[in-house]
């Protein structure tokens, strides 16, 4: 065994040197004056294509009809599928032709841009200090205070102003949030075509979407007693959904036993979570799902939350009926329905 | 038929005779009897063939449903307090109609879904399982065809009924079916089924009966025209036109984001890549570099 003995000898010259740039390659049309020419109308083929395009989405605009008489195209309708597809192709065209002018025409010399501090110079920044210090210095704000102070003052007055404008933003919502249109021995009728409900109308498992009677209320010249943004209003509060099931299935809250009729439970339609009209009612077992955040409420336990991120259950309404047989409320809700609001159990 | 020659008095006269009321009493029991004979067979034989359609309608209920519906068409519970197959008395004639018309029963697994596939009776034993079942108990029957149908309606009363019909539509059917009858999610993996193509008839069965988990539109609930204004806006959507180009199922922005995250941007990075990948670059030195 023999140990070999390696001699230093010492490096002469940079170990690693810079490789540099590559050599640069030339593209076709850079060498080939035929390539050249030949590019140079691709790219203007391109920008005559999407002149076309534009052309054929004027065209479009104003022959094919819309509203009533729409013109259709394979049963689209033809004016929006024209428009689309003249206005995608157009931008597309363009697109295409300024990228084939970059890759093929336009200069392609490897540039190296070496990264530098992103300080100013030490003379840059004592410059900058100095005229600081000269504009305090000349202005007098710190001699000054009269002045210093009253501009302190208009500023901030001027930027109350802004805060003063959400005033518009409305009157404070007041009790308003706590009601809705229910009232004692108000009639339960259906949505839409506003007919009372008896509960020999219902079988179990049926399913009403309710309004309050009130809604669909004439004057003796036929016209709606609440409309417009009352009506909205009025419907995003009182909106019910009324179910039929088994007596037997219901698990009354304490004290809410005589609020049923025979089976027949409405609760609010709005979700308490953030408020979305709910009636995915699973009859089977009971359950309504809110589409938007996929809250579950048992209908047969008081709308117990049984999965999702609502915090309260459904408010029910107590039911009762009047002396022709029709179902009405024996009051409204007895707590606020819909989502949590900031003053919501301050009473 | 001296008696036919007698004057009104002189029947009145014998009307008075004590025997007179049994001679009465005779002739209406004779004709009572005959009247019977005339019209009878014809009604026996029709209580026959319910008898036989029960009976036929039994023995296939027996082989393909009471398995999980019982044999009785009691329903059966598991050990664990689930439901196997529902109970049927009181269903009706027209949930059979509905169930098996659509393929849905008999169901090929127990699962979430009970999903629509070709029939597997024909009309004869659907009609036959329907007489069955409906002679558990009463329930809704068979629609007829003037409660569903859209045939002979003028224009104008069509008109109304899509505009009523689309308003209970938006307002009791969108939540689980969609705005646009295309159908939607339910909990633990069931589904509302797309009502498109469905037969006038099985969307009254179906707003009917409410089959599986679906609430009922009991003729109480909903006016059998309120049903059929119901059906004649699904109609109505149907064959309208998709005025904003292509509908992507009409699912609202689940189906657009997915067509557009996926498709669009999928396409304008392929693009990228692709431009960037594809330069031609050429042996020949520059004359003049």
């Amino acid at each position: 065994m023999s140990i070999e003995h390696h001699t230093d000898t010492a490096v002469t010259g940079d170990p690693l040197p810079d490789p540099g740039l590559a050599e640069h390659q030339w593209r076709p049309t850079d060498v080939d004056p035929a390539a050249e020419k030949r590019a140079e109308r691709q790219v203007a083929a391109f920008f005559v294509l999407a002149m076309v395009c534009a052309i054929l989405f004027i065209v479009a605009y104003v022959t094919l009809e819309i509203g009533t008489t729409t013109t259709t195209f394979l049963n689209m309708g033809a004016s929006t599928v024209a428009l689309g597809a003249s206005l995608g192709g157009a931008m597309l065209f363009i697109g295409i032709g300024i990228i084939l002018w970059a890759r093929k025409l336009m200069g392609d010399n490897e540039i190296v841009e070496y990264r530098h501090s992103a300080a100013s110079t030490a003379d840059d920044r004592e410059t900058a200090l100095a005229a600081f210090d000269q504009g305090v210095a000349e202005s007098g704000i710190t001699r000054r205070p009269l002045i210093r102070n009253t501009l302190l003052g208009a500023l901030g007055l001027v930027g109350i102003t802004p805060i003063l404008a959400l005033r518009d933003l409305g009157p404070l919502p007041g009790d308003s949030l706590e009601h809705t249109l229910w009232s004692k021995g108000m009639r339960v009728v259906r949505d839409v075509v506003g007919t009372p409900i008896k509960p020999s109308d219902l079988e179990i498992g049926d399913l009403v979407n309710a309004q309050p009677g009130a809604m669909f209320e004439t004057n003796e010249d036929g016209e709606p007693l609440i409309s417009g943004v009352d009506l909205q209003v009025a419907k995003s509060k009182s909106s019910l959904i009324m179910v039929r099931m088994e007596p037997d299935d219901i698990v009354p809250k304490a004290g809410r036993e005589d609020w049923s009729i025979s089976g027949i439970i409405a609760y609010s339609k709005i979700c308490t979570h953030v408020g979305c009209p709910i009636s995915l009612y699973e009859r089977t077992t009971h359950h309504v799902l809110c589409p938007c955040h996929q809250s579950t409420f048992d209908l047969a336990d008081s709308a117990k939350v049984v999965f999702g991120p609502a915090a309260r259950p459904l408010p029910q309404l107590p039911l009762a009926l009047d002396e022709e047989g029709y179902i009405v409320a024996q009051s409204d809700f007895t707590e606020p329905v819909g989502p949590s609001f900031w003053e919501r159990d301050s009473k | 038929m001296r008696f036919t020659q007698r004057s009104i008095g002189r029947i009145s006269r014998h009307r008075r005779n004590p025997a007179a009321q049994l001679v009465v009493l005779l002739l209406a029991l004779l004709m009572t009897g005959g009247l019977y004979a005339f019209f009878s067979p014809a009604s026996a034989e029709d209580a026959a063939t319910d008898q036989q359609q029960i009976a036929q309608g039994r023995e296939l209920f027996l082989t393909s449903c009471s398995f999980c519906h019982g044999q009785s068409g009691e329903g059966i519970r598991t050990a664990r307090g689930g439901v196997l197959g529902p109970s049927l008395v009181g269903v009706g004639a027209a949930a059979v109609d509905f169930q098996v018309s659509t393929g849905r029963m008999p169901m090929a697994s127990q699962s979430a879904q009970a999903p629509r596939k070709p029939a597997v009776f024909d009309k004869e034993e659907i009609a036959a399982l329907a007489a069955y079942v409906a002679s558990l108990g009463p329930g809704p029957a068979i629609p007829t065809e003037k409660d569903y149908s859209l045939d002979g309606m003028s224009d104008e009363e069509r008109e109304r009924a899509i505009v009523r019909g689309g308003q209970i539509f938006l307002t009791n059917c969108t939540a689980c079916h969609n705005f646009n009858g295309s159908g939607g999610a339910m909990p633990r993996g069931g589904y509302a089924p797309s009502l498109k193509g469905v037969e006038e008839k099985h969307i009254y069965e179906a707003l009917l009966t409410g089959p599986q988990a679906m609430p009922t539109f009991s003729n109480g609930n909903l006016t059998p025209d309120e049903k059929r204004d119901v059906i004649a806006y699904l109609k109505s959507i149907e064959e309208a036109p998709q005025y904003g180009g292509f509908g992507l199922g009409a699912m609202g922005p689940v189906s657009e984001g997915l067509f557009g995250w996926v498709v669009g941007i999928g396409a304008l990075v392929l693009a990228a890549v692709w431009i960037a990948a594809h330069t031609t670059r050429s042996s020949k030195k520059k004359a003049s570099a």
